[in-house]
């Protein structure tokens, strides 16, 4: 199994409850998983904590059979590198780098640079005019196809998508979307997604729901 | 309205304490190191008034003789002749090692006098005064050391301490005076009172020999100092600068960061005019807040520099000035008033932007960053027209006004290059990175430099001004210590009591060692074109002495032949650069007394005008020499044995005995008291830019988190990502200080070759000090590191929750 949340339990420090209380569930190698929940629900705590970027309080979470509670800062920054990639609504590229430069840049920090995957992946997501142009120069839409490209530039082997077109309108996200799962499934990447969307969960190999802290 | 107004305006500074702290930090600053430089400016002035007050009676005409003093029968005479004529007999004293200026006056015709006003109330004063002991006035510090070094003086005048006489001078009756100074039957001048009676014989009938000279508005003392006061000011408007640097990032953040309440504000029906004159008002209130800090600190500064400076003033011009700092009002006044301006002008440009800006537009801090960077080009060609405006002032406008703009437009033009030219460095440096995080890193500094930028032109302003103050210190010093060596040349130097021991003394001498130099001066005030100078004419003897060692800077030919032959005169730098005279031109010292000018000679550390004439030529145009002072030319192992015999022989004290390598001591050791103030001046101004960086990082921080955590999130650990936040601020700091170095030596040079020659009379040779240079290097990098040590280890320790926040929020 590539990922495995065990009971996993979480407060915030200064919350009055926790935001996760014995979460449980498990992603096979190359399946896509859809979460969905309320505002508030925990559901991005859950995908940061699965991406080794936040510290759970119990329970235990394998990734590539590796437990997470064991890594100090240096381990899960590690872990990041090599095995997880991150797609955000906010796109969060680097501003100082070219579109190129943000594409490549993931693959490089994991030492996998492949240039023709790129260069594929660049062509796919229709931003081959666009590599000299910095993020603050495209549009929505187009910043996060470079997200997306970045994230998957480096194949890793889990990638973590919280909310991947919340700030696109409908076309714009319905073409993100065919984009992200087409290459998911092309490179064999497990995907696990956050969610509001109904629409967006159907077409995902799985879909849970959390609510109170809890999948149901 | 304006209420809910403010309050929604103010909320920004509640939630961004430390920018708010940023800004009243930075206003402090530079309010307290120009006000520090004003204390101290005001402190001297004041002193210099009183000085003038006191000794003075500078409105009235006066009569002098050209050769020197004026024998007391001459005044007698012309009292007879009915004229109303105050005697004042001045001159040097020595206290043990003390150095003291005695003033003597007649204190029944004397004009009023503010320390004789004081003593009015007091009916035994005046008769002490001048009853056969005499009555000594001096500032409280000195009275004190007078009334312990007079105390077993037969025939003791009293000492009275008085907070009206300036310090380092005595003031005394005439015939103490005259006997202090062992200069009995002599008057230096006479001046001429105010209310004469009518039918008197003219003074150019009575007295042609003397020169009616017209009163001076000013002291002396003020308009000699004026050059320095000048550099300080000058130091005190750069770190003013450097401290608005901190104002100007501060603000404009924080209205960058407050366009989204701005809009929110107009969209709610908030006039444009009214919400400017709002973010005006709490702009000035909070400069109001941070200028009344900067007073405080500003009078800490000045009382902590003060005394450098009083003995900075004394030991270059021998000017009076007190070691205490008095609140002035008006000096409070000037401050805030300076605050309010620099504050008002360090926001203008972020207020006319928030004034402009159309309710609509979409709200983004990367906007600030973009526009930065458009008008960098923009930046970089005023920036050279700053240079070549500075270029075109020395040459259009003469003097020291024309050199400091000079300085200034040298200074601003290239604090402005320095972000495109940093940026082009940046754009080299990323091309030859190996690495994609050596790659962002260079990417990231680039797209940094908007932010940083100011506070990297603070630094760079910090650096080239240590780098040439420190270079035109140091090159004054090694020439200073070079000169020292030309200019003393005798191996001990002896002080008599008198003129009567002095003659015994050179008698007893003359078998003993290889040559006496007499010291011999007196003072002339010469026509031509050297008019109104007081020049002090030194005799020689013919010795090889001279010949071999005095440092001539021009000479004609056979000069020391002729000098030596009483047909020519030496004349220093200063009296050749003031007047516009040298070798070729001649010097009228007294009406029947012209030479030609036959060389020019270092003078550094001499106020006054000097010239150099034969022995018997200076006693032929002038009476009553003293001749106490003598330099010996002896074998240097045999001073100690002939110093000690002198001293038993004459029974002269420990101080009238100095050797060569104990008066070059006492030199150096002055001229670095001299200079310890700018020291002081310096290393001020490089904290405050350290501190500008230390600002400009904290208050990008919450700028810098949504570039950084993506990077975080990729799979960089904090702590790399810390160690890559200060290796950034130490690779700006050290391109900043490389770029720094050609702009020091280049200031240096303007201060040796234009400020110098202006303020002081004297030119310079500029040495290099490479390793001064390294050390200056490692500072600007500690300054930088120490700068990024706090965000650095904020970073380090943010809990990955608030790095997440980042995905989370729009920002």
């Amino acid at each position: 199994m590539l990922l495995e949340i065990d009971d996993v339990t979480k407060t915030y420090a200064g919350a009055s409850r926790p935001v996760l209380r014995g979460v449980s569930l498990t992603l096979a190698a190359g399946q896509t998983l859809a979460l969905t929940g309320e505002s508030g629900s925990g559901k991005s705590t859950l995908l940061h904590l699965a991406g080794a970027l936040d510290r759970f309080d119990g329970g235990e979470i394998h990734l590539s059979g590796q437990p997470l509670s064991g890594l100090d800062d240096a381990g899960r920054a590690a872990l990041r590198r090599s095995h997880v990639a991150l797609v955000f609504q906010q796109f969060n590229l680097i501003p100082s780098l070219s579109v190129a430069q943000n594409l490549a840049f993931h693959a490089r920090l994991a030492g996998r640079p492949d240039r023709d995957w790129i260069a594929r992946l660049t062509e796919r997501l229709g931003l081959a005019e666009l590599t000299l142009r910095y993020p603050e120069q495209l549009s929505g839409g187009q910043q996060q196809r470079v997200a997306i490209g970045r994230a998957l530039a480096a194949r890793p082997a889990l990638l973590l998508a919280d909310e991947p077109t919340g700030n696109l309108d409908e076309t714009a996200s319905t073409a993100v979307m065919d984009l992200m799962l087409e290459l998911v499934r092309e490179s064999g990447t497990a995907l696990f997604l956050v969610t509001h969307s109904q629409a967006i969960a159907r077409r995902l190999d799985r879909h849970l729901h959390l609510a109170g802290g809890r999948v149901v | 309205m304006r209420r809910a107004a403010l309050l929604a305006l103010w909320s920004h500074w509640r939630r961004h304490p430390l920018q708010l702290a940023t800004l009243l930090a930075g206003l402090a600053l530079a309010t307290a190191l120009w006000s520090a430089v004003q204390a101290i400016n005001a402190e001297a002035r004041a002193s210099y008034a009183r000085a003038a007050a006191q000794i003075g009676a500078g409105g009235l005409d006066r009569l002098e003789a050209p050769g020197g003093p004026i024998p007391l029968a001459r005044y007698v005479a012309l009292r007879r002749a009915g004229w109303q004529l105050s005697p004042v007999l001045e001159g040097s004293w020595r206290l043990g090692e003390r150095r003291l200026r005695v003033a003597g006056i007649e204190p029944l015709s004397h004009p009023p006098l503010p320390a004789f006003a004081a003593l009015a109330e007091d009916a035994t004063a005046l008769p002490q005064m001048i009853a056969a002991g005499g009555l000594l006035l001096a500032a409280p510090d000195l009275a004190a050391d007078l009334a312990t070094a007079l105390h077993e003086m037969p025939g003791r005048p009293q000492v009275r301490a008085s907070d009206q006489v300036p310090p380092g001078l005595v003031l005394t009756d005439i015939g103490v005076a005259a006997r202090l100074l062992g200069r009995p039957d002599q008057i230096d001048r006479m001046l001429i009172l105010p209310d004469q009676p009518i039918g008197l014989a003219p003074l150019s009938a009575l007295a042609p020999d003397l020169q009616r000279l017209p009163g001076r508005a000013g002291s002396d003392t003020a308009r000699l100092t004026d050059s320095f006061h000048l550099n300080l000011t000058a130091f005190g408007l750069l770190s003013f600068a450097v401290g608005l640097f901190i104002v100007h990032g501060t603000v404009g953040l924080a209205f960058e960061q407050r366009r989204a309440m701005i809009r929110t504000l107009r969209a709610l029906g908030l006039p444009m005019r009214l919400l400017t004159g709002l973010m005006l008002a709490e702009v000035m209130a909070l400069a109001l807040l941070g200028g009344l800090v900067g007073l405080g600190l500003g009078y800490l500064v000045a009382a902590a520099l003060l005394p450098d400076v009083a003995a900075t003033l004394r030991g270059l011009y021998g000017a009076p000035v007190a070691g205490g700092l008095t609140l002035r009002p008006a000096w409070i006044g000037s401050g805030l008033a300076m605050a309010l301006a620099g504050t008002l002008a360090a926001s203008l440009h972020a207020l006319w932007r928030a004034a402009r800006m159309p309710i609509l537009a979409a709200p983004g801090l990367q906007a600030w960053a973009e526009r930065a960077a458009r008008a960098s080009r923009l930046q970089a060609l005023a920036g050279l027209g700053l240079i070549a405006a500075g270029l075109g002032a020395l040459w259009l406008i003469e003097g020291l006004i024309g050199g400091f703009a000079l300085l200034a437009g040298l200074m601003l033009g290239a604090a402005l290059l320095l972000p495109p030219a940093l940026a082009a460095l940046l754009r080299l440096g990323r091309r030859r990175a190996r690495g994609v995080v050596a790659e962002w890193l260079w990417a990231d500094m680039r797209a940094q430099l908007p932010g940083i930028g100011l506070a990297l032109m603070a630094l760079l302003l910090a650096l080239a001004t240590n780098i040439g103050v420190g270079t035109m210190v140091k090159s004054f010093r090694q020439t200073f210590t070079g000169w020292l060596d030309q200019r003393l040349i005798s191996e001990l130097y002896v002080t008599a009591t008198d003129d009567d021991q002095g003659a015994e003394i050179a008698r007893w001498l003359a078998p003993r060692v290889q040559a006496v130099l007499p010291i011999r001066s007196v003072d002339f005030t010469p026509g031509g074109a050297a008019a109104g100078q007081t020049v002090t004419v030194y005799g020689v003897v013919d010795d090889r002495s001279y010949r071999d060692h005095w440092p001539l800077l021009q000479t004609a030919p056979r000069a020391w032949d002729r000098v030596m032959a009483g047909e020519a005169v030496f004349i220093n730098e200063q009296l050749a650069r003031r007047v516009g005279i040298g070798p070729g031109d001649s010097l009228t010292l007294a009406p029947n007394w012209q030479l030609p000018i036959a060389g020019v000679y270092s003078d550094y550390g001499n106020p006054t005008g000097q010239a150099i004439v034969a022995m018997p030529s200076l006693l032929a145009h002038a009476s009553a020499v003293p001749n106490r002072r003598f330099g010996l030319r002896l074998p240097a192992a045999e001073v100690p044995v002939l110093a000690e015999a002198l001293r038993q022989r004459f029974d002269l004290p420990a101080s009238a005995l100095i050797d060569n390598a104990a008066l070059k001591a006492q030199s150096l050791a002055i001229f670095d008291k001299t200079f310890v103030v700018t020291g002081a001046l310096n290393l001020l101004t490089l904290g405050v830019a350290g501190f500008a960086i230390l600002t400009s990082l904290l208050t990008l921080w919450s700028l810098r988190l949504p570039q950084i955590a993506p990077v975080w999130a990729l799979g960089l650990t904090r702590s790399q990502l810390a160690r890559l936040e200060i290796g950034r601020s130490l690779l700006l700091a050290a391109l900043t200080a490389l770029l720094a170095l050609p702009l020091g030596l280049l200031l240096a040079w303007a201060l040796l070759a234009v400020i110098n020659v202006q303020a002081f009379g004297w030119q310079l040779p500029m040495a290099l000090f490479p390793l001064d240079w390294l050390r200056l290097f490692a500072l600007a990098l500690l300054a930088a590191g120490l700068a990024a040590a706090l965000p650095a280890r904020r970073l380090y320790r943010l809990p990955p929750s608030d790095l997440l926040k980042v995905f989370a929020n729009a920002r």
